[in-house]
C-alpha cells in the first residue's frame, strides 16, 4: 500500500488536479477577457454586472447552460452526437499534459524528491502535442456529421479541409525548432533555451526562427479554428457550423474545448519559441509567472486579433495555406537544417 | 500490468477492426478503423517505441483518416447501401472466402515454422527502435533507397489521382 501511495504520486496526483481546475478556470478566465477586450475594442464596457468588473460572468453562464435543456436533432446519429463534444473536450485538455511550466521544485523542501511542473515528461512530447490536437478535428468533424443537418455538416467539412491544410504548415515550424534544440522533448527545448546572448538578449528561438514563429502563430490560430479562420463556425453563412444542433452542457464543452486549445497552442508557443519559464529579475522558483505572462500576452494577441481582422474568403484561407504558408515553412525548414549543419 | 495491458489493447484492436468491417454504417466503420489504430499505437508503446507510437497516430489516426472521414461525409452515406455500385455475387463471394481461408491456413503456417511461442524483451532491438535519431540515421543511409522509391511511389498516386480528377472538365 505505501509502495503505491507515496509521496511521489500523491504529490503528482495533486499537481494533475491543479493543472487540470487551472486549465478549466482559464477558460472561463479567457470567456471573460475575450468579451471584456471585445467590449472595449467596439467602444462599449462589456459585462460589469455579475462580480468586480463582470468577473464571475462566466460562472453565472455556466449556471445558465446547465439549466438549459440537452436537445437532439431527431434524425441525429444518436451515439457519435454525444461523443464529439467529449472527443474535443479530451483532446484540448490532454494535449497540455506534456506541456512544462516551471523549473523542478520540492516546494520549500516539503518533498524528498523535486517535482517537475508538467503532468508528464515524454521523450517525443513536441510529436505527442501534434498528434493530439490532430485528432481534435474529430470532435468538430464527428459533430458536423452526425447533427445531420446542412449547416453543421459544411462547418464540419470545412473544419476537416483546414486542419489538413494547416497542420502540414504546424508540423513543419515545430520541425525547424526540433533541429535547433536537437531533442523533441519540450523540458529539454526549453531549458536549451536559458541564458543569454551577449548578457542581453535571451536565448530564445524566437530570435532564430523568427519566420517559424510567424508560421507557427498563424497556423495555430487556423487550428484552434479562430478569426481570421473561424470558417467551420462563420455565423454569416452557417449559422453556428457544426455546433448549430448543440445546445446546454455540451454546447459548453465545445466551448471549453476552443478555449483550452487556444491556451495550449500559446503554453506550446511559450515553450518552443519564447523561453518558457526563463525570463528576468525573477528567482528560479517563481518561472512559472513568467510562464503565465508570456501565455496570457500571447492569449490577448489572439483576442485582440479576432476583434480587429474580418473573416477571409474560403478560398483565400486555401490559397494562403498551401501557396504561401506552406512553401515558406519547407524553406524555413531547409534554411534552419543547413544551419545547423553549417554551425555544427 | 504490461501484459494486462497488452491484453486490453491487442483484444480492442482486434475487435475494432472486426467491426470496421462488419457494421453497415461508413461512418462508424472509420471511427472503430481509428479506435483500431489506437489501439495498435498502445502496443508500440509497450515494445517501448513511442516514437512509432506516436507517428501511427499522426499519420494514420490523425492525417488518413481525417481524409476518409472527408470523404464519406462527401458522399453523405449513411449506410454502406447509400454508396450504389453493385452488389457481389454469390460465386465471388466463395472464392473470396475460399482465398481467405487460405491465407489464415498460410499464416499460421508461417507463424508455427517460425516458431514464436512468445513476446519477451528484446535487450539490443529496443534501444535502437525508441531512438529518433537512429531511425533518421537508418532511413537515409541503410535503407535511403527504399526510402525515396517509396516517396516515388506516393508522387506517383498523387499524380495519377490529380490526372484522374482533370479529366472529367
Amino acid at each position: 500500500m505505501s509502495a503505491i501511495f507515496n509521496q511521489t504520486v500523491l504529490a503528482h496526483f495533486i499537481l494533475i488536479f491543479v493543472v487540470f481546475q487551472c486549465l478549466v478556470l482559464s477558460a472561463a478566465f479567457m470567456v471573460w477577457m475575450e468579451r471584456k477586450v471585445c467590449a472595449y475594442i467596439q467602444d462599449r464596457v462589456g459585462p460589469n454586472r455579475v462580480g468586480i468588473e463582470g468577473s464571475l460572468q462566466p460562472f453565472a453562464d455556466v449556471i445558465k447552460l446547465l439549466f438549459k435543456e440537452e436537445l437532439r436533432p431527431k434524425a441525429a446519429d444518436a451515439l457519435l452526437f454525444t461523443l464529439a463534444p467529449v472527443l474535443s473536450a479530451v483532446a484540448a485538455f490532454a494535449a497540455f499534459s506534456v506541456v512544462p511550466f516551471g523549473n523542478e521544485t520540492t516546494l520549500f523542501g516539503l518533498l524528498d524528491q523535486p517535482l517537475r511542473l508538467e503532468v508528464t515528461d515524454v521523450n517525443v512530447a513536441v510529436l505527442v502535442i501534434f498528434a493530439i490536437t490532430s485528432m481534435g478535428v474529430y470532435g468538430i468533424v464527428l459533430a458536423g456529421w452526425s447533427s445531420n443537418s446542412k449547416y453543421s455538416l459544411l462547418g464540419g467539412l470545412r473544419s476537416a479541409a483546414q486542419m489538413i491544410s494547416y497542420e502540414l504548415a504546424y508540423g513543419l515550424s515545430l520541425a525547424a525548432v526540433i533541429l535547433l534544440a536537437g531533442s523533441l522533448s519540450l523540458r529539454e527545448i526549453v531549458t536549451n533555451q536559458s541564458g543569454y546572448w551577449w548578457h542581453v538578449i535571451p536565448r530564445w528561438y524566437i530570435f532564430l526562427q523568427p519566420l517559424g514563429f510567424l508560421i507557427y502563430m498563424t497556423a495555430g490560430v487556423a487550428e484552434t479554428n479562430r478569426a481570421p479562420f473561424d470558417f467551420p463556425e462563420a455565423e454569416q453563412e452557417l449559422v453556428a457550423g457544426y455546433h448549430t444542433e448543440y445546445s446546454s452542457m455540451s454546447f459548453a464543452m465545445f466551448f471549453l474545448a476552443e478555449y483550452v486549445n487556444m491556451v495550449t497552442v500559446s503554453a506550446v508557443a511559450t515553450s518552443l519559441f519564447l523561453g518558457g519559464w526563463y525570463g528576468p529579475f525573477l528567482p528560479e522558483w517563481l518561472g512559472w509567472v513568467w510562464f503565465l505572462i508570456k501565455v496570457l500576452l500571447i492569449l490577448f494577441f489572439y483576442v485582440w486579433m479576432r476583434w480587429t481582422l474580418p473573416r477571409y474568403r474560403y478560398d483565400q484561407l486555401m490559397e494562403f495555406g498551401w501557396k504561401f504558408l506552406l512553401p515558406a515553412a519547407i524553406l524555413n525548414l531547409i534554411a534552419t537544417a543547413a544551419l545547423v549543419i553549417w554551425l555544427g | 500490468m504490461e501484459q494486462a495491458a497488452f491484453y486490453i489493447f491487442a483484444a480492442l484492436a482486434v475487435v475494432a477492426s472486426l467491426l470496421v468491417i462488419g457494421l453497415r454504417s461508413p461512418m462508424h466503420s472509420v471511427i472503430l478503423l481509428i479506435v483500431s489504430f489506437g489501439a495498435l499505437s498502445g502496443l508500440y508503446l509497450l515494445l517501448d517505441a513511442p516514437f512509432t507510437a506516436v507517428t501511427q497516430i499522426i499519420i494514420y489516426a490523425g492525417a488518413i483518416m481525417v481524409l476518409f472521414l472527408f470523404v464519406v461525409m462527401l458522399l453523405n452515406a449513411h449506410t454502406e447501401d447509400d454508396m450504389g455500385g453493385p452488389r457481389i455475387s454469390g460465386p465471388a463471394m466463395g472464392v473470396g472466402a475460399l482465398l481467405s481461408v487460405l491465407l489464415a491456413a498460410e499464416m499460421l503456417w508461417a507463424l508455427q515454422r517460425l516458431g514464436v511461442t512468445g513476446f519477451g524483451p528484446d535487450p539490443g532491438g529496443s534501444a535502437s527502435i525508441s531512438s529518433v535519431a537512429r531511425i533518421g540515421g537508418a532511413l537515409f543511409t541503410t535503407h535511403a533507397f527504399a526510402f525515396e522509391v517509396t516517396s516515388i511511389l506516393i508522387l506517383v498516386a498523387m499524380v495519377g489521382a490529380v490526372v484522374i480528377a482533370r479529366r472529367e472538365h
